[in-house]
């Protein structure tokens, strides 16, 4: 039984691989760009437009309304990292209802790579918005004995982050091929559905995660205003 | 091992370039399209407003213009009223100035009426009087109409007032021109010569006569000299036949005017 499908191996050259999470993660970029590319071919800018530019303004609105709850003001700055974020693991899960598609969030190795995207993309943004000094400051608060504390934090939370996808994605997959070798009929289709389900929290989680963490590395930190004194 | 890094590698790799795509063919068309319909929308509002706002205004123009047509509308109907009615007061004027000269007309036509017809009855009268006076002479002495009026003549001419024959025998005695004996015909030489002889003897001198026809005299004989007259016709005659016949006619048109109904008077009731 594989646990993963960079295991599975198309060709390789040293230490050059194919395996089947780039073969897949490919396939999901072809889908997720032709069918944008087709849907935003013919944008209607009057009120009349079509079923599939709704659908695609909701998922874009929604994102961005997402992002704007958990506090981010200039939404529209992180809604390429973090829709993209969104959209791969969303349609990662939703593919495998698909049989023989192996979703490649199920390998370790993407989601280590999307949390280092997130490990970079923290600092990247809180510099870009605070500037090195104030981010870099933000460590060693509220003293400096913190500065451990919070390098391990960053750490951690990346390694939690990929950890936690690769999981719950490869726990899923792994429970159907289980089930489908003790009862063929009935429970894999509702396993399956229930991994549908399960892969939409994790993408949902997996973004806002990583949405909360930019936030909170890009807020400038104010002073709280001082409550009046009633005379 | 689970962690492969070189897939680690090419997925971040994937992911960017996938961030890359997404941004190029989704995000940006996706937003591009709903600034530009709200932009469209803003403006669509916009546009909204500045046409209500025009059709407010026109509206305002529109009920503006009513009024000042409704006010020039009464006016004029005001105007042409008054208009008529001086057009009917000057019709109504001219109405009956028409009616009275009408009516004057008529009167004038009825009088030339009454008028023509005394003419043509004093012409009859006159024609009838001569007719049965004729008659009546040559019946009674035989004797033609005009024999007796040189009769009737020559007998005034003796029996005339001696103060006319005094004014007359100056005025014949101061005359240059012959006498002028004037007459509705033709005298015979007998009656001139009776005319002739009834001057001489009635003045005492032997008196030239000049005669001469005028038809205008009416049946008469008229002596003229030196301004002086002495004349007999049966236009005298008919003069007072002619004022008889209009004290008739008169008579005749007093009762058409009065010819009006007139209250009965009450009758007082005899008891028996």
């Amino acid at each position: 039984m594989r646990l993963s499908p960079d295991e599975m191996i198309f060709w390789q050259h040293g230490f050059f691989k194919l395996n089947a999470t780039i073969v897949f993660t490919w396939g999901l970029m072809l889908v997720l760009v032709v069918g944008s590319k087709l849907i935003t071919r013919k944008l209607s800018t009057g009120l009349k437009r079509s079923r599939w530019q709704n659908l695609l303004e909701i998922v874009v609105l929604g994102i961005e309304k997402q992002i704007e709850e958990v506090g981010l003001n200039q939404s529209q700055k992180y809604l390429d990292f973090l829709g993209t974020l969104f959209l791969f693991v969303a349609a990662a899960s939703l593919c495998t209802v698909i049989p023989g598609y192996e979703p490649p969030t199920g390998s370790l190795s993407t989601t280590a790579a999307l949390a280092m995207c997130v490990f970079v993309a923290v600092p990247f943004f809180g510099i870009k918005e605070q500037g090195v000094g104030s981010y870099l400051k933000s460590y060693v608060k509220p003293t400096f004995i913190m500065l451990p504390f919070n390098i391990i934090s960053e750490l951690s939370r990346t390694l939690a982050l990929a950890v936690r996808l690769f999981g719950n994605m490869m726990s899923g997959a792994m429970i159907i091929s289980i089930l489908l070798t003790i009862t063929p009929f009935i429970f894999p289709i509702i396993m399956t559905a229930l991994g549908l389900l399960t892969g939409m929290v994790q993408a949902y989680i997996f973004s806002i995660l990583a949405a909360v963490y930019i936030a909170a590395a890009t807020r400038v930190r104010e002073p709280k205003p001082k409550p009046e004194r009633k005379t | 091992m689970l962690i492969d890094w070189f897939t680690v590698g090419a997925q971040a790799l994937n992911f960017l370039i996938l961030v890359w795509l997404m941004k190029r063919f989704l995000y940006k068309p996706i937003l591009h399209a709903i600034d530009e319909r709200e932009k469209r929308i803003v403006a669509e509002l916009a546009n909204a407003d500045a046409k209500k706002a025009e059709a407010q205004k026109e509206s305002n123009e529109f009920q503006h213009k009513n009024e000042e047509f409704d006010q020039q509308r009464a006016a004029l109907l005001s105007k042409a009223t008054d208009e008529a009615k001086a057009e009917r007061q000057r019709l109504l004027d001219e109405a009956r100035k028409a009616a009275v000269a009408l009516s004057f007309k008529r009167q004038e036509t009825l009088r030339n009426d009454a008028h023509n017809l005394n003419q043509a009855i004093r012409r009859k009268t006159q024609q009838e009087v001569f007719a049965i006076a004729r008659k009546a002479l040559m019946d009674l002495a035989a004797t033609s109409l005009e024999e007796r009026m040189s009769e009737v003549f020559t007998r005034r001419l003796r029996e005339m007032d001696d103060t006319i024959k005094e004014g007359l025998a100056d005025a014949l005695k101061t005359a240059s021109d012959p006498v002028l004996v004037r007459s509705a015909f033709d005298l015979p030489a007998e009656q001139r010569t009776a005319i002739q002889n009834a001057i001489n003897e009635t003045f005492s001198a032997e008196i030239h006569v000049r005669f001469e026809t005028a038809p205008d005299l009416i049946s008469g004989i008229e002596l003229t000299t030196n301004g002086q007259k002495v004349a007999w016709s049966i236009a005298d005659y008919l003069t007072s036949m002619e004022k008889g016949v209009d004290e008739i006619l008169k008579e005749k048109d007093k009762p058409i005017a009065k010819d009006e109904p007139k209250p009965e008077e009450p009758k007082p009731e005899t008891k028996s």
